[in-house]
């Protein structure tokens, strides 16, 4: 499964403020459900989301089973350099996805 | 609601397992539920015993959302997002899903403008409150009331 | 191209031509922005598998999709908006997803992959991306007249514990509204979509077998002769009709 879907314009102005689109797959399964028997359906959710622009931490969420399915996070930060945008999601049972982009800063 | 727990609750007291396997397998077992009390518990949690003041923070939700599994929401606050004035966290909690919390945001500076968006799920028709954290240590908050007819979190596989 | 003199049989309470609307129009304005931005519609992460899964090698054969059809932009354009198709080795119409298991099991030597699998939701859904825009345009001639009137029956027929026959509610009611949502005409100009319902991309079988379900009748099988013709059926009574998967619905 394509992990992650993510936009962030490639070029942008320094001081320019950019709007970044995440969009993970993953079934945020709330630990609420039950199956057809009754039986539990235990909790798998994505824990912590966190952005990083050259090594250093500009955003970061910290989701709850409240956050819907194939969770989908925008916020935005201001472009200061050249360099790499890092992402990383991790969860319950281990999940840990990374994810970079490039960003050219004039 | 309230008529279909006293239900659920009655089917239980008579002893739901002696019933039948075939009723026990529909019986849906209630999960616990977050009462409005329990989401001003979560938010004391965060802010302690600071004072919230209404304002500078906004909350976009639909006012009907069409399916409580996927509810788009944008939080945003009013601030010049400099080293000296910005906003440090947006929290989002709601009052009648299993749990108050929803999500917390880390922002600062760097981030240009506080605003983030996602996608929330709803349990029932209910108020979502927004918290946000400034750099002075002041808390601000709003909240928003949807309606939802097709509920999250409660439905079987 | 399609037939009109040997299709047309206009029954009384269709919806007329110009009056048809997509599922879209009934939506909030929420549910349609996820639709429209692909760097938000969750539906775009089951096209973005599928665009690899297209090029990736596969089967005994040890050949990718993009080795015969070369870049699906331009080979598959239309393609989708054209499905269920007459196979005529297999002397009947046949849907995308069959198209793509024919093609894995003839062509790749590879084994067919199962209903609703995520690789099939992604292969068709990278496939149906290509025909966004296109008009809805399958072609009813004398080989698939007989299955389009079967799959017509099947609309009209009253069936389940409910007793309910598909045009009572998308014919007669549409945009009316039952338990909580609006009832669409019910023209699949967006599968496979991301059904909010279901939290994930599913197929137009996987919808029409939940509303079999749902008025309490045995839904036929995935792949069932009953199935594929009435998706001929609705396909080509949405003909004409602006194709736009992968599609947001509530």
């Amino acid at each position: 499964m394509a992990s992650a879907l993510i936009n962030v314009p490639p070029r942008a102005k320094r001081g320019e403020i950019i709007e970044i689109k995440t969009l993970i797959s993953h079934p945020m399964e709330t630990g609420y459900r039950r199956t057809q028997l009754g039986g539990a359906i235990p909790r798998d959710i994505i824990r912590t989301f966190v952005c990083t622009y050259n090594g250093t931490e500009i955003f970061r969420a910290e989701l709850h089973p409240a956050i819907a399915a194939n969770p989908f996070i925008a916020f935005s930060t201001v472009a200061t350099e050249s360099g790499t945008l890092a992402f990383q999601w991790t969860g319950d049972r281990g999940f840990s996805e990374t994810e970079s982009v490039a960003i050219t800063v004039d | 609601m309230s008529g279909q727990s006293s239900r659920r609750e009655f089917l239980l007291a008579t002893g739901g397992a002696a019933v039948g396997i075939g009723l026990a397998s529909m019986i849906m077992v209630e999960p616990a539920r977050a009462t409005p009390a329990a989401m001003q518990e979560a938010i004391r949690k965060v802010v302690g015993s600071a004072r919230i003041n209404p304002g500078r923070v906004k909350l976009d939700l639909p006012p009907l959302s069409e399916n409580g599994n996927t509810v788009p929401l944008t939080v945003s606050a009013e601030s010049p997002m400099t080293a000296a004035d910005h906003v440090k966290a947006l929290h989002v909690f709601n009052e009648k899903n299993p749990q108050p919390d929803v999500a917390s945001f880390r922002l600062g500076p760097r981030a240009g403008r506080a605003s983030v968006s996602t996608r929330i799920r709803l349990a029932d028709t209910q108020t979502v409150v927004a918290i946000c954290e400034m750099s002075d240590g002041s808390f601000w908050s709003t909240s928003a009331n949807v309606v939802v007819t097709l509920a999250a979190c409660l439905e079987e596989a | 191209m399609c037939v009109v003199v040997l299709a047309a049989s206009a029954s009384a309470g269709e919806i007329p031509l110009t009056e048809r609307r997509s599922g879209y129009d009934l939506m909030s304005r929420e549910t349609r922005a996820m639709q429209d931005d692909d760097t938000a519609n969750p539906g775009m992460l089951w096209v973005l598998e599928g665009e690899s899964l297209w090029n990736k090698k596969t089967g005994d054969a040890g050949r990718a999709c993009a080795e015969c059809h070369g870049e699906a932009r331009a080979s598959m354009k239309g393609v989708a908006a054209r499905h269920p198709a007459f196979d005529a080795a297999r002397g009947r119409p046949v849907t995308l997803e069959q198209r793509v298991n024919l093609c894995r099991v003839d062509r790749q030597k590879a084994p067919p992959l199962a209903y609703e699998s995520k690789e099939l939701l992604a292969l068709t859904a990278y496939l149906a991306r290509q025909s966004r825009g296109v008009p809805i345009d399958v072609a009813i001639d004398q080989r698939t007249q007989p299955f389009l009137d079967a799959g017509r029956a099947t609309f009209y027929r009253r069936q389940g514990q409910l007793n309910l026959a598909c045009n009572q509610c998308h014919d007669d009611n549409w945009g009316r509204r039952l338990a909580g949502n609006v009832v669409p005409q019910a023209h699949p100009t967006g599968y496979p979509l991301y059904r909010l319902e279901w939290q994930s991309l599913g197929s137009l079988q996987r919808r029409l077998r939940g509303c079999l379900t749902g008025i309490r009748a045995e839904p036929y099988e995935y792949g069932a002769a009953e199935l594929v013709d009435l998706e001929l059926f609705l396909m080509w009574r949405a003909r004409g009709m602006p194709f736009e998967a992968p599609a947001v619905r509530p």
